[in-house]
C-alpha cells in the first residue's frame, strides 16, 4: 500500500499524532499537549453529537412522513434539510419563561444534566479502531452510570416546575427508567460474559460473527428496553400527550426545552449507536484492518440503519398504558433475560473448561473470540443460539398458555353477562 | 509538598463538591434541596474515587447512589406536607447531633493530621484490578462468605418489603 496513502487510511491517529507534534513544537509539555489534544477530542464528539441531531431530526421526520403517506419537510434547503436549523432558530430566539414558584436552579440545571447525560454516553462509544473517546476498562457500566443521571434530570426539572402535570411525568419517569434499568444491565452481561472484558473496543473487536447472532434474546432485550429508557413510543408515557399534556418538559420554553428536545434526541441516537457497539460489531466491516478510517463509515451506516427501525416503531406502534409498561418489563423482559443471563453463563463455564482439558477444540476457550476467524466461532455461536431459541419457545409457550386463560376466563364472564345483556334477566 | 497540578486541581474541585454538597444536605431547610445536595456529595466521591485510580468503584458510586437518590426524592415528595419554605425547627435533636459529628469529625482530622509528614507512596495499582476484584469476590480465598452474606441480607430485604407492600 502507498505510504503517502497512509494518512487518510488511519485519519483519526493521523490528526492526533499531528496535533501533538504540532503543540509540542509550540512549547508544550508532553503531558500539556496530551491534555489539549484530549480537549479537542472531546469539544470534537461533543460537537458531533449536537450536530449529527440535524440529521437525525430531519431523518426522523421525514421517513416518518413516508411512512404515514406525507412529503414531510420541504420547503427550507434541499430536501427540506434545512428545515431543524430554521426551527432551532425559533426556539433561540424566544423567551424563557420561568414559572413563578418555580425551585430557580433546579429548574435551570435539568436540562443541562440531560443533555450531558447523553453527551456522556459517547465518550466511550468507538467509532473506529483508533477513534474512541476513551477506552476505559469499565466502559459498559460508565454508560450505565452516565445515563442514570438522566433520570435525575428529568426529576429535577418536573419538581422544579411546580406543575402537577410536570410531577406525574417525573414520577412516570421514576418508575419507569429505574424498572427498565434491570434489563439493561441483565442483557449488558451477556456481550461481557462472551468478551471477558467491559472494555467497549474489546467487545467490537470480539465480534468477528456479531453478537447479535450469537445472542439475538439478548439483543432484542437490549433494543427494547433501550428505547423505553429514552422514552420513545411505544414507551412514551413521559409526556404522553393526551394523558399529562407534555409530561416533565412542560414548563420549558425557548432554548430551555431546545436542550431537553436535543437530549432526547440525541439519547435516542445514542442507545443506537451503543446497540450497534455491543450486539451489531460496531466497526467492524470487511477490509477495516488494513483501512481503519473505513470503520467510521461501516459504524455510521449501521447506526443509521438502526436509527430507522426505531423510527419505524415509532410511527406504526400505540401507546401502551403504565400498567401495561410495568407487567411487560418486571413479569416478561426480567424473567426471560434472567434465564437468559443464568444459562449462557453456565454453558460457557461449562464448554470453557471442557476446552481447558482438552476435550473440546480451542475456539470454544474463553477469550478466544478476537483471535479467531468467523468459520472458527461456528461451533460456538451453534450452541448459543440454542440457548436463544430454548428461552424464546419456553417463553412463547408460557405466553400462549397464559394467553389461553385470559381468554377462557373472558369468555366465561362474557356468557355469565350474556342474559343482562339480551335483557332478559 | 502541594504542586499545581491537573490531579491536585481536579481533586481540590472534587473535595469541594463532596465537603460543600454534604453541608448542604444538612444546613438546607427544603427537602428536595437536600436531595440533590446529596448527589453532588456523592459525586465527588466518586470523583475521589477516579483520581484514586479506581473507576470501577467510581461508576458504581453513582451508578447506585444517583439511582437511589432519584427514588428518595420521589419518596420525599409522595410523604411529606410541605416541601418549601419550612421556617420552625422541627427536629429537637439537631444539638446531639452537631456535637457528635463534630466529635467524629475532628477525631478524623485529628487521625489524618497525625499521618502527615509520614506519607510513603503507595504501590502501583494494579492494570487490571477489575479481574482481581471480580475474583476476589468468587473465590473462597477471598470474599466469598462476605459477599454471598451481603446479598443474603439484601434479598431478605427486597422480600421483606414486598411482604410489606402486599400486607397493606
Amino acid at each position: 500500500m502507498p505510504e503517502a496513502l497512509a494518512p487518510i487510511l488511519d485519519i483519526a491517529t493521523f490528526i492526533r499524532e499531528t496535533l501533538l507534534s504540532l503543540f509540542e513544537t509550540l512549547g508544550a509539555s508532553p503531558e500539556l499537549a496530551n491534555g489539549l489534544v484530549t480537549f479537542i477530542g472531546a469539544f470534537l464528539i461533543a460537537n458531533f453529537v449536537l450536530l449529527i441531531l440535524v440529521v437525525n431530526i430531519w431523518m426522523e421526520r421525514k421517513v416518518m412522513a413516508r411512512l404515514q403517506d406525507r412529503i414531510g419537510p420541504n420547503r427550507v434547503g434541499p430536501w427540506g434539510l434545512f428545515q431543524t436549523v430554521a426551527d432551532l432558530g425559533k426556539l433561540l430566539s424566544k423567551e424563557i419563561i420561568i414559572p413563578s414558584q418555580a425551585d430557580l436552579i433546579p429548574f435551570l440545571l435539568a436540562p443541562l444534566l440531560a443533555v450531558m447525560s447523553v453527551i456522556g454516553i459517547w465518550a466511550v462509544i468507538p467509532f473506529a479502531e483508533t477513534a474512541i473517546g476513551t477506552d476505559v476498562s469499565i466502559g459498559v457500566l460508565y454508560f450505565m452510570a452516565v445515563s442514570s443521571f438522566g433520570i435525575m434530570a428529568i426529576l429535577m426539572a418536573g419538581w422544579s416546575s411546580n406543575n402537577k402535570y410536570a410531577l406525574l411525568g417525573a414520577f412516570r419517569a421514576v418508575a419507569m427508567l429505574v424498572s427498565y434499568e434491570v434489563p439493561i444491565i441483565l442483557t449488558l452481561m451477556v456481550p461481557v460474559l462472551l468478551t471477558g472484558s467491559m472494555r467497549m473496543n474489546e467487545i467490537v473487536m470480539a465480534q468477528n460473527i456479531w453478537f447479535i447472532f450469537m445472542v439475538p434474546l439478548a439483543g432484542i432485550i437490549f433494543y427494547i428496553s433501550q428505547v423505553a429508557e429514552v422514552g420513545r413510543q411505544p414507551f412514551d408515557l413521559l409526556e404522553a400527550e393526551s394523558e399529562i399534556v407534555a409530561g416533565y418538559h412542560i414548563e420549558y420554553s425557548g432554548f430551555a426545552f431546545a436542550i431537553f428536545y436535543a437530549a432526547e434526541w440525541a439519547h435516542g441516537f445514542a442507545i443506537c449507536a451503543l446497540f450497534v457497539t455491543l450486539f451489531l460489531g460496531g466497526w467492524q466491516g470487511p477490509f477495516v484492518d488494513q483501512i481503519p478510517t473505513l470503520g467510521f463509515i461501516y459504524f455510521l451506516g449501521k447506526t443509521f440503519l438502526v436509527y430507522i427501525i426505531q423510527i419505524w416503531m415509532r410511527a406504526t406502534v400505540p401507546r401502551l398504558r403504565i400498567d401495561q409498561i410495568m407487567d411487560f418489563c418486571w413479569k416478561l423482559l426480567i424473567p426471560v433475560s434472567l434465564a437468559l443471563v443464568v444459562l449462557i453463563a453456565l454453558t460457557e463455564g461449562i464448554i470453557t473448561t471442557l476446552a481447558e482439558q482438552g476435550i473440546l477444540t480451542a475456539p470454544f476457550l474463553a477469550n478466544y473470540f478476537s483471535t479467531a476467524t468467523a468459520a472458527d466461532m461456528l461451533p460456538r455461536t451453534f450452541v448459543l443460539l440454542t440457548i436463544n431459541a430454548f428461552i424464546t419457545i419456553v417463553t412463547l409457550f408460557l405466553l400462549a398458555r397464559r394467553g389461553r386463560a385470559e381468554r377462557e376466563r373472558f369468555e366465561a364472564m362474557r356468557q355469565s353477562m350474556a342474559p343482562i345483556e339480551a335483557g332478559t334477566d | 509538598m502541594l504542586t499545581f497540578s491537573p490531579v491536585s486541581v481536579s481533586f481540590f474541585i472534587m473535595a469541594l463538591f463532596t465537603i460543600g454538597g454534604g453541608l448542604g444536605v444538612v444546613t438546607t431547610r427544603n427537602l428536595v434541596h437536600a436531595a440533590l445536595f446529596l448527589v453532588l456529595s456523592l459525586f465527588g466521591i466518586a470523583g475521589l474515587y477516579v483520581l484514586l485510580e479506581a473507576p470501577y468503584l467510581a461508576v458504581i458510586q453513582v451508578l447506585v447512589y444517583v439511582g437511589a437518590i432519584s427514588i428518595l426524592i420521589t419518596i420525599t415528595v409522595m410523604v411529606t406536607r410541605r416541601l418549601m419554605g419550612i421556617e420552625e425547627t422541627y427536629n429537637r435533636q439537631w444539638p446531639i447531633a452537631a456535637i457528635i459529628s463534630g466529635l467524629l469529625g475532628a477525631g478524623l482530622i485529628a487521625l489524618v493530621v497525625a499521618q502527615f509528614g509520614a506519607l510513603t507512596p503507595v504501590a502501583d495499582v494494579p492494570v487490571d484490578n477489575i479481574e482481581q476484584l471480580g475474583r476476589a469476590f468468587v473465590t473462597h480465598q477471598g470474599f466469598l462468605l462476605p459477599f454471598e452474606v451481603a446479598s443474603v441480607l439484601l434479598l431478605a430485604a427486597m422480600i421483606g418489603s414486598i411482604v410489606i407492600s402486599r400486607d397493606v
